[in-house]
Parts: structure tokens; sequence; C-alpha cells
């Protein structure tokens, strides 16, 4: 019985001739769901990402002990100690415990940068791009003097002026992360302001607001849906350098950066302590650029439009 | 054997998501030194062919013939390597467009000593006299000046017979030509097709041209293959194209304007499953 | 009998001081309500961006351009687009790759502040010979007779007297281009339109168009009527040319 709603359900998704736009919609999903299914380690990224997912819905429920809880017995006990499987930090606490907890910080940061750099990037791009003329000169000098400075020497300088913390962190790391993505947006509204299918909706009397938001958005957010997944790496990472330097979430926070820097000072002889965030990190950056490769074949227009 | 190129149930396949699609189903044909057209809609598989000779199917797609001989050769079992000094060497192709196929930061003239060399040992003063004289080959008047200039700076016509005298260097014995002249104006076309002509009479190449466009071919070649949905429909001389009996050789023929009889509608082609179903038609028919 | 178009000494420019390229050069012609009108010559000849002039997506002109007898400004107003619509030449590059053929026609039924826009795109759709199956499809789901049969729906879709085609059938194989200069002729006696046509082919504008006029690096060098083509009585060298050119080609031996 199953098996035959789910054949009609995928007859349904991939007719030649939906009967909804709701139907089209879907079916096309389904189309780029089926080629990213045909890439191994895209759905690897993908499981690793939904399992981070899981672990931060779900944390207190998964983690074996209070993240915060100190217990000065029990300081620096290596991997595999009974009732603390990844070992206990300078203060006793549970690091997989924190690790758990800590996973929730980092998709904070990750979908908050996720969302406000490339908007933002989208908005100058598109808009200097299809404006042209004089607004597209002031944009982009502006997008050069924030791209001239080193990203994260950048964000210590608006962490610094606005103070320490998360929500200021993910600002910071915003403020520097979104001139790439202006440019991306420029470049492909460059070539697709002179297309003609921006002329034939010109021809209908459409001004340049509706132009932009709805014929040169959705063409650009393919792109930078892509872009933004290689780049959720570099996010995290400048969010536990932010951490590492002491500029990020504040201890006792159980942010992935701020654990590798408590760690530090135990590296040589307590190396799991600094170890264990730090392979947190690497797994969430790898499983982001895998999914960012398959999402590319996926999204990419210059192949979904043969 | 006085066949240049011979080739034996030729078949293009692409895995898909919905099962293998056919690009090329069973194509036979002969060639001797003569110009032979492949006429055909897009999608008819007319380009898959030519490049198939070449080996120049991207995978996943494959290439699969019971022969593919050149002047008795095998080509199907040649190594990468070998089918590489065939190409260009002794079997030379000519695109659409020759702004794709000109790489856009080297001069012509770079180019055609660059191609030359790598087919010959040859001096670089040597090769830039022999590009020269390619050039005026192809009736280009100012060759110094067009050696110094790079892809953008030539017109599409000038491009194409750029492409053509790259082309000829090595002394090919077979032209592969798809679609040479569509990118072009009438006039223009006129003066790349005399060109192609004169070069494949004066060397005793054979010629492939591929095209959509029945008159041209009717008129420029000496033998038609039609093909239709991968498939070779009809075959016939060039200049009895215009008697031609199969429906759909027929339905493309009047589906076309005519300058001298004037018409209220324009006849359209009612397409039959059957002629994608039937078997390519073989080499001897 | 006022000229649905009236072109008079119609200069259009590209670029400013030594980059300044003519790519029209004093044009002049009329073209009768009704009428089907042909612009025939090689690229680069200027054709094309008359009707880009004209539809003010060429915006350094000079001269005049009336539509209906009323002169045209620098700017194009909602009348003017609801008067004269267009077919673009590649039905590939003509269609936004991410709407389906639905929110083409909704979108441009409701530029034009059109009411019931489900019940026009059903009809839409019928008139272009698609009907509603293909309604929600997307461009790369269309062939490519399908997709210019698409940008034809959306040209008719605000109802305009005069339809200006640029190459509309020079992108797609020749039995696909019967179907679609019937469709067009169709249309024609049935909306009553105008037409204004480019192509570089002679023979589909002598199909199509009554009159024509034969541009060559920007200038139009004879306006005649199709009927005076055919009997190949052309003054004009150029045109005599074209016109041998286009009947094929000759083998230099023969």
């Amino acid at each position: 019985m199953t098996t035959e709603t789910s054949e009609g359900l995928r007859a349904w998704l991939l007719t030649e001739t939906p009967h909804s736009r709701w139907q089209a919609r879907m079916g096309s999903f389904y189309q780029g769901w089926l080629t990213l299914r045909g890439n191994p380690m895209a759905m690897f990224g993908i499981a690793i990402l939904v399992l981070l997912l899981l672990l931060a819905a779900f944390a207190p429920l998964i983690a074996p002990h209070d993240p915060f809880a100190q217990d000065l017995s029990n300081r620096l006990k290596p991997l595999g100690t009974a009732g603390h499987m990844l070992g206990t930090d300078s203060l006793g606490r549970d690091i997989l415990s924190r690790l758990i907890h800590g996973s929730r910080i980092t998709l904070y940061i990750v979908a908050l940068v996720a969302l406000i750099a490339p908007i933002a990037g989208l908005l100058v791009g598109t808009v200097s791009g299809y404006l042209g003329g004089w607004v597209d000169l002031v944009l982009m000098r502006v997008t050069d003097i924030f791209l001239a400075f080193p990203r994260l020497v950048l964000a210590l300088a608006f962490v610094a002026a606005l103070g320490a913390g998360i929500e200021n962190a993910v600002l910071a790391i915003s403020l520097t992360a979104w001139p790439p993505y202006a440019r991306i947006a420029r470049a492909e509204t460059l070539t697709i302001r002179n297309s003609d299918y921006i002329s034939a909706v010109r021809l209908q009397g459409a001004g340049p607001l509706r132009i932009i938001t709805k014929h040169i958005w959705p063409l650009c957010i393919s792109s930078l849906i892509v872009r933004v997944t290689l780049d959720m790496a570099g996010i995290i990472l400048a969010a536990a350098g932010l951490g590492f330097l002491g500029l990020g979430a504040q201890p006792p926070s159980p942010e992935w950066g701020a654990m590798i820097s408590e760690g530090r000072r135990f590296i040589l002889d307590h190396w799991w302590v600094a170890t264990m965030p730090g392979l947190a990190i690497f797994t969430v950056s790898l499983a982001f650029n895998l999914l960012g490769d398959g999402l590319r074949d996926v999204l990419d227009p210059k192949d979904g439009s043969q | 054997m006085s066949d240049l190129l011979n080739v034996e149930n030729l078949w293009v396949k692409f895995p898909t998501r919905t099962g293998v699609f056919d690009a090329v189903r069973g194509v036979s044909f002969r060639l001797g030194r003569e110009r032979l057209g492949i006429v055909g809609e897009s999608g008819s598989g007319k380009s898959m062919t030519g490049r198939a000779i070449l080996r120049l199917i991207r995978k996943p797609g494959m290439v699969e013939a019971d022969r593919i001989e050149l002047d008795g050769e095998d080509l199907l079992g040649k190594s990468e390597k070998d089918m590489r000094a065939v190409r260009g060497q002794r079997i030379s192709m000519v695109m659409q467009d020759p702004k794709f196929s000109l790489n856009p930061v080297m001069t012509v003239g770079d180019q055609m000593i660059e191609a030359y060399r790598l087919h010959a040992r040859a001096s670089k003063a040597e090769a830039r006299q022999k590009a020269l004289e390619m050039l005026e080959a192809v009736l280009i008047r100012d060759p110094e000046r067009v050696m110094r200039a790079y892809p953008h700076e030539v017109s599409g016509g000038m491009g194409q017979r750029i492409m053509i005298a790259m082309m000829l260097i090595p002394d090919p014995e077979l032209l592969i030509a798809d679609e040479p002249t569509s990118a072009l104006d009438v006039s223009v076309q006129g003066q790349v097709l005399s060109i192609m002509d004169k070069l494949v009479q004066d060397r005793g190449m054979g010629l492939i041209f591929i095209s959509h466009d029945l008159n041209l071919v009717a008129q420029f070649c000496d033998r038609v293959l039609i093909m239709y949905a991968g498939r070779v429909v009809e075959t016939c001389a060039a200049d009895k194209l215009h008697e031609a009996t199969h429906p759909y050789t027929r339905g493309l023929l009047n589906s076309l304007p005519r300058i001298d009889a004037p018409r209220d509608r324009l006849d359209v082609l009612q397409r039959d499953p059957a002629w994608a179903a039937a078997p390519s038609i073989g080499p001897d028919a | 009998m006022t000229p649905a178009l009236s072109f008079e000494n119609l200069n259009v420019w590209f670029g400013d001081g030594r980059d300044r390229v003519d790519a029209v050069k004093g044009a002049t012609f009329d073209v009768a309500p009704g009428d089907s009108f042909g612009l025939v010559g090689e690229s680069g000849s200027g054709k094309s961006t008359i009707m880009r002039a004209l539809t003010g997506l060429a915006p350094h002109w000079s001269g005049r351009m009336a539509v209906n007898g009323q002169p045209l400004g620098p700017k194009r107003d909602r009348e003017f687009f609801k008067t004269v619509q267009m077919v673009f030449q590649d039905p590939y590059a003509s269609l936004h790759p991410r709407h389906s053929v639905d929110q083409v026609l909704s979108e441009t039924l409701y530029l034009h502040g059109m009411k019931d826009i489900d019940a026009r795109i059903v009809r839409l759709l019928d008139d272009v010979g698609l009907g509603s199956r293909f309604r929600f499809r997307y461009p790369h789901q269309l062939s490519g007779g399908q997709r210019q049969r698409v940008a034809i729906a959306r040209a008719l879709a605000s109802d305009p007297a005069i339809l200006l085609l640029d190459e509309p059938t020079s992108a797609l194989d020749v039995s696909v281009q019967a179907e679609i200069l019937n469709l067009l002729t169709d249309l024609r006696a049935e909306h009553n339109l105008t037409f204004l046509m480019v192509s570089h082919d002679l023979a589909v504008v002598s199909h199509m168009c009554s009159q024509l006029a034969v541009m060559q690096n920007g200038e139009i060098v004879e306006v005649m009527t199709v009927d005076a083509m055919r009997r190949m009585t052309s003054d004009h060298p150029y045109t005599r040319a074209l016109l041998e050119a286009s009947l094929g080609y000759r083998r230099a031996a023969e």
C-alpha cells in the first residue's frame, strides 16, 4: 500500500504536465533532490548537518551531564573515563555535554550570519548592477573598502567597538562577510540585465523594483546559496576564532572556539580538551563544504537551463 | 578498399534517469573522396554522428559500432592517445561558431603556428610561413594583419575562414564541418563555402558537411543522408534531393517558404512515429 | 490614413565621443495599419536597432517616431506598451529560466491591469495553440517552438495593435518555423495586427510581408514591395546581391 502511494507521489512529482503552481514547484524541487541524492558526498554532508540539527534541538535530553556543572575533583579526565566519554575539562565539566550544547550556539551563529550577509550582499549587488551609473560607483567603492580589510581584523575592530558577546560577533562577521556576495550578485546582475527576458518584461511596463526583486533575485539567489554553504566553514571558523581570542562567546558558554581557547593551556598534557571541539568544528565545516559542492550541481542555472 | 571512411551500425547512447537515450541509432555509411551532407533537425543526431566518428562524445555518453574505419584502419579500438593523433592530423573538424573554437587570449597567428608545430616538427619561421600560406589559401587578403589580431577583432566570416585554415594545416584526409556557415550572413556564407569547396577538390579530401539547411546541402554536396530521431531515413544524390521520396524529407522541403512560389500558408510537417521506429537505411540502399 | 508606425530621419547610436557607433542613419519609412512590413539586412545592418529604439530599449536616438500618429518622446508609457509588443529572436533567451509559463503570463496580464487573469491565460494558451496542459511548465520543459509560442502569447497578452517580430524563427528548425509563421499569419488575421518584422531571411520576409526595406550599414538602401522583389526588379545592387545570395550557393565552376 505504501509503495503504491509513493509511486503515485513520484509520478505526480515527475509529471511533464503539472496541474497547479504548487505541483510544478514541488516537481522542480524533487528534480533537484534527485540530482542531489545522486551525489554521495553531498548526502554525507546533509547527514552530518541533520545530526547536528537533532543534537541542537534535543541537547538537554541527549547530553549526559549539565554543561556548566563543575566537579573539581574530576578535572582533566582523559577520553573514555566512565561517565565522561570525551573526558572533562579544567573545571571538571563533561566535554561531550558541552559540545552538544555548543552545537546550539554554532547553529545560531551560522544561521544569523547566513541570513544577514547574503541578503545585504544581494541588495547592494543587484541594485548596483541593475541601476549602474553613480549608484553603482558609490556602492561598489564602499564594497571595495570593506574588502580591503583582512576579515578577522575588521571583525576584531567591530567587536572591540561594540563589546564582546555572541550577538556582536555575529554582527561583526556579517559586516565583514557581505562584500563578496555583493560582488557576485553584481556580476550576475550585469549579465542578466541585458538578456532578452529582462527586455521583455520591461516592454510590459515593469519598473526597476519589480525587475530586481522578481526577475533578478531568483537567478542570483541560487549562486549565493551555493557560495554561502561553501563559506559556512569560514564563518564557523571566524566565530570560533573570535571565541578563541575571547571576543566572541564568553565563558562559561560552551561555544566551540571558546572551548579550544580554554583547552589551549593544557594542550601538551591534556590534548583532548582542545582537540574535541576542534574535531567538531572540522566535521561541521566539512559537512557544509560537501553540501555546497552538491548544491552547486543542483542549483547552477547554467546547467539547469540546458 | 577504396572507401575513405566506413561506418557500420553506429550507436551513441546516453544513460539518463529514465533509461538509456539513444542519440544515434544504427547509422551506417561509406564515404569516398566526396562531399557528403548530413541533414536533419536539431536533435536528429547529425552532430552526434560527426563527433562519434572522432570519438568526441563526452562521458557518460557511449559510442558503439560494428565498425568505424578510416582508410581501412580501425578507429574504435584505438587508445585515447592514438585517437589524439588522428584528430587534427587525419580528420579535422570545423564547428559552428568560431568564437568558441578559437582561444580568446592568443593572437590568430600564435594559434596557427602552435597548431602547426603540434603536428609537424618545424621551426617557428617555417610554421609562420605555412600559416601565412594557409590564410592566403582561404582568401584572406591581408594575412600579416590577421596573424596579429585577436579572435574578438575579426568578423564572424573571417573567424570561420581562420578556423578552416587552421584545420587544413595538417593536410587531413577528412574534414568534418558541423554547421560551418549557420552563424554567418548569406553573402559571407557563399564565400566560405566556395573556399571549402575549392580546398576539398584541390586536395582530394573527403568532406562531411553537417547542416540543417536542405537547400544549401542540395547545392553544395554530392550525396546526402537525411537523419530523423537518430536514424538515417533516406539517402540520395544531392541534386536529386528535391525529388526525395521519404515523407519526412518531403515535409521538410515543403515547409520552407520560397521567394519564387508564394503561398498563403506553409505546409506543416506531420510526424509519423513509424519514421523513428524504422531501421536506418544502410550504406548500399 | 494615419500610418500605424512612422519613422522619419531616425538616427540611433550607441556610446559617446570616440566610441560612438551609428547603428541607424536617417531611416524613413511608414507602416500602414494592418500591413506587414519587413526589415531585411545582414547582421549589424541596424534592422533590430530600429525596433529597440521604438520600444525604448535603445535610448540614444534623434529624428521622429510616431505610433498611430502620436509622436514618441524619450519615455514610453503604459499606453505605448499596450499598443506595441515585441517577440524576440531567441526563444531560449527570452523566457526567464526560473518562471513557469503561468508566472510569465500572469505577471504580464497583471502589469497591464487585466482583471480575469485565470481565464485570460487559458485563452492566450489556446490562441497560440498550446492549450492549458503547458500552463505550469518551466521553459526547460518546452521545445524551441513551444517556447516561441509562449513568447507570442506574452506579446499578445495586452491585446496590442502592433507586433514587432525580431527574427522570430531564426533559432528554430524549418518545420517548426513553418508552424510559427502560420500561427503568426492566423493571429494577424484574427486580431487585426500590424506587423513589423526583422529578418535576414528573404524567403521568410517575402512569405510574411507585403512591403520591405533593405538595410545596409545602418541605412535603408531601398524600400520596395514584395511583389517587386519576387520579380527581381530591384534598383539597388546590394538588394540584388542579397537576393542572389539567398537563392542559394552556386558552385564557381558552373
